[in-house]
């Protein structure tokens, strides 16, 4: 299937490596993504510190977009970015519920030659493969399993609270799925959603970087190989401070994280450079365990 | 022993402001503040209260109660990180996420937020990109930000900088719509709503709906 596609500003910039292992796992399954035209921000977390009506008009520009795209029937807008996901979606409830606010945003769509009908549906590429796509599509797509590969699978904040209905919100299961279905083993770990800090990494860091540095030493404590992620803002937070980290708490802070989609490029074969892995500061390599000699069988045996 | 001395700390009930909460709750759904019931869970969920000045719970409180100076001008609302771990567990399901955003709204729009605050100023600023562009630039919001907070931190960041270019995860290229003037024109749209909304008195406004 071909799906419309909303990567969002962060995977044009830092978040990259997202973008390009999301296109290549969704073309290794035989789908495709196609990026709606002259979509913008989301109106996401910052903007609304600013105004809300404004965050929501800015979100209503995609749907409308999307729907253009479309042409008739239903949109399933694909959206990789856990903030952008939370923005689409916010935005998306409350102009169903409110009407006022519908006639706000409908009246400022007008100003720009748009109407947007409410016909999108957000969706995220997590939930497009495990429902559509299915386990067993993925299970059968993997080369290199990743036998003995311990992943902590991080959900963070804004993927599954408040408004997302395709995973629990205490504790969401469906990465670690996809990680048993590439072979892996899922780490269970209590941190799977607590907050990584967010911006306050770039504006407070004092406090950024210690709610960061709590899920780096409780995956690393629980002997992980690799966290996960599936938004741009928790994976930068927990990679690229590593060395900072380390030097403030006179320890040695090393784990690679690395977007779900890129972890799943590993396991179908695919080339490093296609998934973005050789962007990454904490390198990431999965070189799966040699085969046991039969040497060693008979001596266990 | 300035501990000790909580006399500038005592209200008076003629100095707290009556009206306060019935603006921040202007939000949708805003009006379920009313039922909150202190049980403080929003506190115990909330990953950085430990950090803040006064905790969410007692934000909500002070909202309710018209402490308007106190609320504006904490650092409470901008440590907030929107991670909705108080809003998804409130019992009474009020969206304190929601509240938080209002708050920042308020005071910006009265200039009580504390000053050259980054995490205020990240907001302004990327406002400000947004609104010239249509789309986020990483790279040129945080030069933006370092330089009117503490431009020596931009200095000190460079050779990030450099590394996050080298890999490809910074573009010197401006990201833009193809007419930024038409996404201008929906939020100039907007401007006009809110100030016409600003200038109708409560009555009349309810009159006319």
């Amino acid at each position: 299937m071909n799906y419309p596609y909303y990567p969002g500003c962060s995977l044009k910039s830092t978040g990259k490596p997202y973008d390009e292992s999301m296109r290549a796992v969704f073309t290794a399954l035989g789908h495709s993504l196609e990026e709606i035209d002259d979509w913008n921000c989301c109106g996401a977390t910052a903007y609304m510190s600013i105004s809300e009506e404004k965050a929501f008009a800015l979100s209503a520009r995609n749907f409308a977009l999307a729907e253009k795209h479309n042409g008739k029937g239903d949109v399933n807008l694909v959206v990789p970015c856990a903030a952008c996901y939370l923005g689409l979606n916010k935005a998306q409830r409350y102009l169903r519920e409110h009407d006022d606010l519908r006639q706000t945003v409908s009246k400022a769509l007008a100003e720009a030659g748009l109407t947007y009908r409410g016909n999108v549906k957000v969706r995220h590429p997590l939930e497009v493969l495990i429902n559509d796509v299915g386990m067993d599509a993925i299970k059968a797509r993997v080369t290199r399993p990743l036998k003995g590969l311990k992943v902590a699978s991080y959900y963070g904040c804004q993927l599954v609270r408040p408004y997302a209905d395709f995973d629990d919100q205490h504790d969401p299961t469906s990465m670690d799925r996809i990680v048993t279905a590439l072979g892996g083993t899922p780490v269970d770990w209590p941190l799977k959603t607590r907050c990584c800090g967010g911006s306050l990494t770039g504006t407070v860091p004092d406090v950024g970087y210690r709610l960061s540095y709590v899920l780096l030493r409780e995956a690393q404590r629980r002997g992980c190989d690799v966290i996960i992620t599936a938004c741009p803002l928790c994976q930068f937070n927990l990679e690229c401070y590593q060395p900072t980290m380390s030097r403030a708490n006179h320890t040695t802070v090393h784990m690679p994280v690395v977007y779900f989609t890129q972890l799943m490029g590993v396991a179908f074969g695919l080339k490093e450079r296609a998934l973005g892995l050789q962007r990454l500061f904490v390198p990431f390599e999965f070189t799966p365990a040699a085969p046991e000699s039969k040497g060693a069988v008979h001596a266990s045996a | 022993m300035d501990k000790w001395n909580t006399w500038d700390k005592i209200q008076y009930e003629s100095e707290l402001d009556s009206g306060f909460a019935q603006e921040v709750m202007s939000i949708p759904d805003g009006e379920k503040l009313l039922s909150c019931i202190q049980c403080g869970t929003c506190s115990g969920m909330c990953p950085l209260s430990s950090f803040m000045d006064y905790t969410p719970r007692q934000i909500v409180a002070m909202i309710l109660a018209g402490f308007r100076g106190e609320v504006l001008s904490s650092y409470t609302t901008w440590l907030c990180a929107s991670c909705y771990a108080c809003t998804v567990e409130c019992p009474q399901g009020i969206k304190i996420t929601d509240l938080m955003y209002a708050t920042k709204r308020l005071a910006i729009r009265d200039g009580m937020h504390p000053k050259r605050f980054p995490a205020q100023v990240l907001a302004t600023e990327f406002y400000k990109g947004v609104e010239r562009t249509g789309r986020s630039n990483e790279g040129s919001l945080l030069v933006r930000l370092f330089l009117k907070t503490n431009p020596l931190r931009l200095l000190g960041r460079a050779g990030f900088g450099l590394a996050l270019l080298r890999r490809g995860r910074l573009s010197p290229k401006v990201e833009s719509i193809k007419r930024p003037g038409g996404l201008q024109a929906m939020l100039r749209s907007i401007d006009r709503g809110e100030a016409a909304r600003r200038h109708t008195p409560q009555a009349t406004r309810e009159a006319v709906q």
